[in-house]
């Protein structure tokens, strides 16, 4: 049974509350209209509820969110799955800056352009590595501070005069790796970050997390993988490990 | 008395919004109050307020101050500073109404006034100058005294609260305009008050600001040598006054006076063109010290157009939206959304580009390349 919630007019805590009631009494499915700004939608429910979002949801979807599964129909605004910790975020739309701020296990799914910082201190463990699919382009800033996960910006809607990413990538970055379709100029990298061809075993990881977002968009595959990929990644692993240790 | 900026630290983002018709139709202020408020989280009640131009039509060849008093003594002092200087041809309370929300209101006025021929004459300066001189006489030398605007055919309306209790305080939905920029605060290290409550204005700039500017003391050292005194110990005020000076004084372009805001990085402008370079270069051996530095995302009105700018690593949100005539600007595409269905384009403009709408013409996101040819000349 699909729960349909209308959030016009609604504050953030009333809205999110309702979510969370309605999911501790059983219901799974959510279809929530006219979101206008109300933030952290999806955050601090325990379980995997899909929730169909129309209209603009605020900063902050899904912070802190363990497992819940978002579909924008529309629009995002800015920290989309803020330390996300599992589940799929999916936006049908751009989203505004520092996508995926401190994720640490999940994806996310951007269909048009996103704004500065995306990726902004991603991070792994282990089998816990976030995903982050940005299908335009990017500002300036991406992957700062990164750690761990996979950063993957596509520049399918972007025109000749447009570049698909700003400069400073990778500024921090000391962990995970990112994947550009297309080239990216040295001087936007940040210090310590090398870009290279992909190998075998990228190929491998990024088809997998290709074909499943050309899934869920409706994209062809083939059309994303035909153009050559750049990796971008810090080729020293801990370069302000003695920083504070002389 | 409530405490003034820099008497207190209060460790604590901003809302903004801007809307514009740019065939300069007029419209109520309720639609950027209802824009502003969808934004409410983003401000926590310790100051807010909107800046509206077009709606005085009947003077509108009159500096229309808007004041604010603390005491009948203030107001006093005041008013015979204002007679000696200036013919006023209005006096009235600024209409207001109850709203339990907004507390402590000062005395608010408003006049309409036009320079004294002879005083204008004798003190030698323009009569935008001249009035430039006089809000710095108040606003420094009466004590309880604060000239809230000084355009003609707009004015400021400000308090501490929610904006939109602060909307509804001055009845806006009664008041037309053609521009509209609102702010919803949240003081991340001053207190709340009236005063210090944005829009800022001068003359008929008024600008609100999401940020804080790190190089406010040297902005402010800069614009004291050029005659501008910061009495408000607030950062913003010098985005009015910097953009006062150089687009009204050195009648500089206003993308010229945005690049010089916020001018590209050294080496981004090393990677540039010769000629481009050159301008760039120029721009920040000259006006260097008008830079703005840290987290900050401003709009700007000029009476004749509004301009959104961010700083140059974008620190601060910010997007644009178009429908029709209309420009829409905010820190959250909601706040734009609320306003306005399906606009035909939205965007976030990249730190630094600077988005300026015009009166009359179309949204430009600007090229320098019609200015190379000025400067290297």
């Amino acid at each position: 049974m699909v729960k349909t919630i209308d959030a016009y007019g609604l504050h953030y805590k009333d809205l999110n509350n309702m979510i969370k009631k309605y999911h501790e009494k059983g219901v799974r499915e959510f279809r929530v209209k006219r979101v206008s700004g109300q933030r952290y939608i999806g955050s601090g429910i325990h379980g995997k509820p899909n929730i169909v979002i129309e209209g603009t949801p605020g900063n902050d979807l899904a912070a802190f969110s363990d497992g819940v599964n978002i579909t924008v129909k529309g629009n995002a605004q800015d920290a989309v799955g803020n330390t996300m910790n599992d589940g799929i975020l999916v936006v049908h739309g751009h989203a505004g800056d520092t996508v995926g701020y401190s994720m640490r296990g999940g994806k996310i799914y951007i269909k048009s352009y996103a704004g500065y910082r995306v990726g902004i201190h991603l991070k792994q463990y282990q089998d816990k590595i976030p995903v982050i699919i940005i299908g335009g382009r990017v500002g300036d800033f991406l992957g700062e501070y990164m750690a761990g996960g996979i950063n993957i910006v596509l520049g399918l809607d972007v025109s000749a005069d447009e570049e698909i990413v700003g400069s400073y990538c990778g500024t921090g970055m000391h962990g995970g790796v990112m994947y550009i379709r297309g080239d990216v100029a040295p001087y936007k990298l940040g210090k310590g970050i090398k870009s290279e061809a992909l190998a075998e075993s990228d190929m491998k990881v990024l088809k997998k997390h290709l074909s499943d977002y050309c899934d869920v968009m409706g994209i062809d595959l083939k059309k994303v993988i035909s153009k050559t990929f750049t990796k971008l990644y810090a080729y020293n692993k801990r370069p302000y490990g003695k920083l504070y240790a002389y | 008395m409530l405490k003034k900026e820099g008497q207190i630290r209060i460790p604590a983002g901003c809302a903004i919004s801007g809307i514009m018709d740019k065939k300069g139709k007029r419209f109520s202020g309720e639609m950027i109050i209802d824009s502003i408020s969808v934004m409410h989280e983003r401000s926590n009640g310790l100051g807010g307020g909107f800046a509206a131009y077009g709606i005085y039509p009947d003077h509108k060849d009159s500096f229309a101050f808007h004041l604010f008093y603390d005491s009948k003594v203030a107001q006093r002092e005041t008013e015979e500073l204002l007679k000696k200087y200036y013919d006023i041809e209005l006096v009235e309370a600024i209409p207001t109404r109850k709203v339990s929300a907004i507390k402590d209101s000062p005395i608010i006025m408003r006049y309409f006034a036009k320079p004294k021929i002879d005083e204008l004459y004798q003190s030698g300066f323009n009569e935008d100058d001249f009035t430039v001189k006089f809000v710095f006489k108040v606003n420094n030398g009466i004590d309880g005294a604060f000239v809230v605007s000084s355009g003609k055919n707009m004015g400021v309306f400000k308090a501490v609260g929610y904006p939109e209790d602060i909307g509804e305080f001055y009845k806006l939905e009664n008041i037309y305009g053609y521009i509209w920029t609102a702010h919803g605060r949240f003081p991340t290290n001053t207190p709340g008050w009236w005063g210090g409550a944005h829009p800022f204005n001068l003359l008929g700039y008024s600008v609100v600001h999401n940020g804080e500017l790190s190089s406010y003391g040297s902005n402010r050292e800069y614009l004291r040598q050029n005659g501008y005194e910061c009495s408000l110990q607030t950062d913003t005020e010098v985005v009015a006054y910097l953009f006062d000076l150089y687009y009204r004084k050195h009648k500089l372009p206003i993308e010229i006076v945005c690049k010089i805001l916020a001018p590209p990085m050294w080496d981004e402008i090393n990677r540039m063109p010769r000629e481009q370079k050159r301008l760039y270069k120029s721009l920040r051996a000259v006006y260097g010290l008008g830079l703005m530095n840290g987290p900050f995302s401003v709009i700007i009105s000029t009476g004749t157009g509004l301009i959104a700018l961010n700083d140059r690593i974008k620190l601060r949100p910010l997007v644009v939206a178009e429908k029709g005539d209309m420009i829409f600007i905010a820190s959250e595409e909601s706040a734009i959304r609320a306003v306005c269905e399906n606009p035909q384009k939205v965007w976030h403009p990249r730190g630094g580009e600077p988005v300026i709408g015009l009166l009359g013409k179309t949204v430009s996101t600007y090229i320098e390349h019609n200015y190379i040819r000025e400067v290297t000349a």
